[in-house]
């Protein structure tokens, strides 16, 4: 009874029916002219026979993907015990017994990150500001966003697939990928981001007879600079997320010492290093959020 | 007059909040170059130096790409799109209880579950599918279920972080009134707190498959199936043409996979 009557008062909040004016009036068939149960509205195709034959569809694709599924079960039973290791070496990671590899690894990821970060960020900045349209002149513009787009249509590791065979294995490709990345995503939110500034403030610096580098220097940067540093922030987390992977195909970085301890079936290392990895990235993402609070 | 009193430059700072700055990014710089002569230790600057000749002969082996090969890349494709929309059901289908248990709103209980939920989260998010991929091709052998895992096991992290920050974000009023009319706790679920957070999650879900999408192109590399699994086989086998065959098609795929993603999430929002 209580959940029926519940119901109807979420009904009647909900689509101010014809009915509630009419129990308003005529209160002696208040309670018969209520609707006895309730339907949530449909949020997508109002349509019932077009939402069925919708649910229909993807129930054949789904029954055909998981048809397409082809599971070695020998091969997943055998993997269970291997599974069950892998969790106990999460547990029970091993540092020390592969410390230098991992030392080796670490470092590189880590330097690796920052300077990319770097120069990700001091390339960016031109760029983003070239591909701003209340800043830039139209061919400029364009040329900008070109570059932006291309940098954030590859994805990393198939950038790193290309630099790895240009450069030769080893950190300077990985550093070159993630360098290129930023560009991309630092590039593209920079200029949103000045595409949105107050515009009375461009035109007062503007009044005082300002060139166009003052112009960018004491009306644009003010305005975006806490979110540039936040910004640098969040991408310099990405960039060592991203340097644990693109190590798996030969760009230096953890990821290769990684991918080493995976194929030797070294859980207790891997875990060690994944636990690395997680704690690196929770370290940096709550220093991020110190200094951007204290940034804006 | 007074205008003896004033500097006769405007500066933005004092002098010694300009030094400070100066002196952070002064320990900024040395840091890079610390970072720098590190990282490049064991480079070997003659393949540098001899990178634009490569760029150019890998250029020439690459183009132009071998049309033929597309015909062979419809299936890898289909399992591609496979691998991204099943492993984003599976990690959306496990994202629901974690969000819910680490909205600070809805968990059952802050000292116990919250920080367990939250964990997860962490884990799983900083963990890139590839990662996970690799581990679990080594776990439970190379395939299609492996991506799969792999592809869910990322998107829980992501999916219950955006989550549980639109449970969090609930107007509190309409659960007050929920509960007023005696509802009990998992009416005051569903019909405060859900309706409320409908539309963010299926923006969150889009989003999430596009990514997916896009991840699970390159998961082949390290035998989790798909299309990435042809890149491999091509580049192990120095088919370049193939190569470029193959990331025209990653290209387009996830060209068109962000504009439906757009679509869809211009429509629901």
């Amino acid at each position: 009874m209580i959940s029926n009557s519940n119901k109807s008062v979420v009904a009647s909040a909900d689509t101010s029916s014809l009915s509630q004016t009419t129990a308003l009036n005529d209160s002696s068939t208040r309670y018969s002219t209520y609707p006895t149960s309730w339907r949530r509205p449909a949020v997508f195709f109002p349509n019932r026979w077009l939402r069925w034959g919708l649910w229909l569809l993807a129930a054949i694709w789904f029954y055909l993907a998981i048809s397409t599924i082809d599971v070695n079960w020998v091969r997943v039973a055998e993997g269970i015990e291997r599974g069950w290791r892998f969790i106990k070496g999460f547990l029970t990671p091993d540092f020390t017994s592969r410390w230098n590899d991992i030392s080796t690894g670490l470092v590189e990821s880590l330097t690796m990150t920052l300077t990319s970060t770097v120069a990700g960020v001091v390339l960016s900045v031109p760029v983003g500001i070239g591909a701003a349209r209340n800043v830039a002149p139209t061919a400029i513009y364009y040329a900008c966003r070109f570059i932006i787009t291309v940098s954030r249509s590859l994805q990393e590791i198939i950038i790193a697939i290309l630099f790895v065979a240009m450069f030769g294995f080893g950190p300077f490709a990985g550093f070159l990928t993630l360098s290129f990345a930023t560009i991309g995503f630092l590039a593209k939110l920079l200029a949103e981001d000045i595409e949105d500034i107050d515009e009375s403030q461009t035109e007062a610096v503007r009044a005082t007879g300002a060139s166009w580098l003052q112009l960018i220097n004491y009306a644009v940067q003010p305005q975006v600079m806490p979110r540039l540093i936040g910004l640098s922030l969040y991408r310099l987390d990405i960039n060592f997320r991203e340097s644990a992977v693109i190590g798996i195909v030969g760009a230096g970085g953890i990821g290769a010492t990684l991918n080493t301890a995976i194929d030797r079936y070294e859980f207790d290392s891997a875990g060690a290093i994944l636990l690395i990895i997680i704690f690196i990235v929770m370290i940096a993402e709550y220093t991020s959020g110190f200094v951007r609070k204290w940034v804006q | 007059m007074s205008e003896t009193r004033h500097p006769p430059v405007w500066q933005h700072r004092t002098t010694g909040k300009r030094l400070l700055m100066w002196f952070g990014w002064l320990c900024l710089v040395a840091l890079c170059v610390l970072c720098w002569q590190i990282m490049t230790k064991d480079t070997i600057w003659a393949f540098v130096s001899d990178a634009p000749r490569q760029a150019a002969d890998l250029g020439s082996r690459m183009i132009p790409p071998r049309w033929s090969y597309l015909e062979r890349l419809w299936l890898p494709l289909w399992d591609t799109l496979n691998i991204a929309t099943l492993g984003t059901l599976l990690g959306i289908l496990f994202a629901i209880p974690v969000a819910f248990l680490a909205a600070s709103n809805t968990t059952p209980s802050r000292v116990l579950v919250r920080p367990i939920a939250l964990f997860i989260i962490v884990a799983s998010r900083s963990i890139n599918s590839l990662i996970w991929a690799l581990l679990l091709v080594s776990i439970i052998g190379p395939g299609l279920l492996a991506g799969i895992i792999a592809i869910g096991l990322r998107s829980i992290g992501f999916v219950a972080k955006l989550l549980y920050e639109a449970i969090e974000e609930t107007d509190i009023l309409q659960v007050e009134a929920v509960t007023a009319t005696g509802a009990s706790p998992a009416q005051v679920l569903n019909y405060g707190i859900v309706p409320q957070i409908l539309p963010a999650f299926y923006g969150i879900s889009v989003f999430r498959w596009d990514i997916n999408i896009r991840e699970s192109t390159i998961l082949g590399l390290v035998g989790a199936g798909g299309i990435g699994m042809q890149l491999q086989a091509s580049l192990n086998t120095l088919a370049w043409p193939q190569v470029t065959m193959i990331f025209i098609v990653i290209l387009a795929t996830v060209v068109v996979s962000e504009w439906v993603s757009a679509k869809v999430r211009h429509i629901i929002i």
